[in-house]
């Protein structure tokens, strides 16, 4: 298990590294100075020099890079070049409704597609089988931010069970905000939801089929007890899988969707930026938007392994 | 042929028709304002209504869908024309250093969330259809190249493989010759989902501004104006999206269909 975590650990680092380099020359190779951006096309000559060195500008390539990455390690994500405030705090700030956003949505999901997975798979071939099968290529197929704009419509508008958007804040309670990340949640919860439970019901189908569910049955266990005990547990495998990949589409989603509902998250922070052109914020969220992927997969091949001792060996 | 598959190619070509249709004609210049008559409920007249410029909703998803399924199917072919090469030249030494170069490479770009990729590339290049269409289109690379590899590696065991090895055949020649066509299928399946998969990117980019531009209407731009007015007006937004959902249930039902169909121990990337 270390051989194999020691691995996965480098090959993580290497992941991170590349990615960081690459996100790095991209923004290098966009057109435009931000110091003469920020001051303005009349900006005195010796004004910019000193403003390119505040913000570093005009050291090296490689420097900068090096400063970029070091940064970052330390916590220290560089300045806003519009807002003149430090990247870090503006995400952190940001976080706090996208990652709640974030996690309450996997929630819904995990809520939704685990029991109408296993209920396609018990009733496989049947009329229950086909209708959930047919309004998971429903939910597979509604774009999320569309689903959005009709929750509001119905819930918010015409029922007026929620706010059609906004954000009041966590030092409101936990329930407003909880309640105010509702609609959100349940928006981008429902493609993923989906996807969820195809892959647990083709899981479970798979599993059912094993001999171990066959001597399960034969040792006097119900079908109900058999599927319990043995089945679910043996399909977990490919679902988490899938759960791992989500959170990064989750996340992804959130960005998107903050836009409908006027969250104030990393969604509206990275659309600000690119409109001002603050590249050094669109650089840190894109590195921490790779970084999360990057290591929710790399937790995922460990949960793999710790479930499935045979693939510690498989790389 | 399935019931999933025909009601898929049923809508499919339904869509592509009203695309192509679109070239030569529409119920109303798409683009003609007549602000008198704007936000209208659907109606004779007007099938779905018109916007908030008084443009012709029907027209304009139409036209939408043109510009929707061009940038999907323009991105798609970009995976194309470098996955499969990339993937067929991985999997004539596997585990060589090519094929370690190329499928490293690959996990990198993989790695990064599609939203990440088009976010970088707006922001540096501006936002544009065509940036939309590269960002889906590097996206697409690594996808076709894992699905050719795959393909691939399990035909070079093969004994007619090893044949035409015997007979002389350099292994460049029996990539083209023997091992492409027999993993069209697989690829044609993929493409289908990666064809769909590119609606909802282009409706989400547009959506949120970093794609199609005005005045061009694509169904995601279309959603993005809708969003401010849904509430007086859910006609504006509830057309698009239907659209939107037809194209890719469409697509969808179809490459699982064609799956089944060609080969059905077949395994596809859902991404």
């Amino acid at each position: 298990m270390l051989r194999y975590t020691l691995k996965r650990l480098i090959s993580l680092v290497l992941s991170l590294a590349v990615a960081s380099l690459v996100i790095f020359a991209v923004i290098e190779i966009a057109p435009g100075d931000p110091a003469l951006f920020m001051l303005g096309v009349n900006a005195q000559p010796d004004t910019l020099a000193a403003l390119r060195t505040e913000l570093g500008l005009d050291a090296s390539k490689p420097d900068r890079y090096l400063a970029w990455v070091g940064g970052m390690l330390q916590g220290d994500f560089g300045t806003s070049y519009t807002y003149r405030t430090p990247v870090a705090g503006m995400i952190a700030d940001r976080l706090w409704v996208s990652l709640p956003l974030t996690i309450y949505a996997l929630v819904i999901s995990i809520l939704l597609a685990f029991p109408a997975g296993i209920y396609a798979a018990s009733r496989r071939g049947k009329m229950g089988d086909a209708a959930m099968m047919g309004t998971t290529q429903l939910g597979v197929a509604i774009p999320n931010f569309w689903f959005a704009m009709m929750l509001v419509l119905v819930f918010a508008v015409n029922l007026r069970w929620f706010n059609a958007g906004g954000f009041p804040g966590w030092d409101k309670g936990v329930w407003t905000g909880l309640h105010a990340l509702t609609l959100p949640a349940i928006a981008l919860a429902l493609p993923q939801a989906s996807i969820l439970a195809r892959v647990m019901r083709s899981a479970l189908l798979d599993v059912l089929g094993e001999d171990f569910m066959r001597t399960a049955r034969a040792k006097g266990l119900s079908r109900g007890q058999a599927l319990w005990r043995h089945g679910l547990r043996n399909a977990l495998i490919p679902v988490l899988t899938i759960i791992g990949l989500q959170v990064s589409f989750l996340l992804a989603g959130a960005i998107i969707i903050e836009q409908v509902f006027y969250l104030p998250g990393l969604g509206r922070l990275i659309f600000q930026s690119i409109n001002s052109r603050d590249l050094i914020v669109v650089e840190s969220v894109v590195m921490l938007l790779v970084f999360v992927v990057i290591t929710v997969n790399f937790l995922v091949d460990l949960a793999y392994a710790l479930v499935d001792p045979r693939l510690r060996t498989r790389t | 042929m399935s019931r999933g598959m025909w009601i898929g190619s049923v809508l499919t070509a339904l869509m592509l028709g009203l695309a192509l249709v679109s070239l030569v004609w529409t119920p109303y210049p798409y683009a003609q304002l007549d602000i008198p008559n704007k936000l209208l409920p659907p109606s004779l007249a007007h099938p779905m209504g018109t916007d908030h410029f008084g443009r012709d909703i029907l027209s304009m998803i139409m036209v939408g869908i043109r510009t929707s399924m061009g940038v999907a199917i323009v991105a798609v072919a970009i995976g194309l024309a470098f996955g499969i090469p990339l993937g067929l030249l991985a999997s004539q030494r596997k585990g060589g250093w090519v094929d370690e170069m190329i499928m490293r490479t690959n996990d990198v770009i993989f790695a990064f969330p599609l939203l990440a990729m088009a976010i970088l590339i707006t922001a540096v290049f501006g936002p544009s259809a065509t940036n939309a269409i590269i960002a889906f289109g590097l996206f697409n690379i690594p996808v076709f190249a894992r699905v050719t590899r795959g393909g691939a590696l399990s035909l070079w065991e093969r004994e007619f493989i090893f044949a035409a090895r015997v007979a002389g055949k350099s292994r460049l020649r029996i990539s083209a010759e023997h091992i492409l066509p027999n993993i069209l299928g697989i690829l044609i399946v993929q493409g289908t989902i990666q064809f769909a998969l590119g609606i909802q990117v282009e409706a989400a980019l547009s959506f949120v501004g970093l794609g199609v531009q005005p005045p061009t209407p694509s169904l995601g731009r279309m959603l993005a104006d809708a969003q401010t007015l849904v509430t007086i007006a859910p006609h504006i937004a509830i057309f698009p999206g239907l659209a939107i959902i037809g194209i890719v249930v469409g697509l969808n039902l179809m490459g699982d269909g064609l799956r089944d169909w060609l080969d059905p121990r077949i395994r596809v990337v859902r991404t």
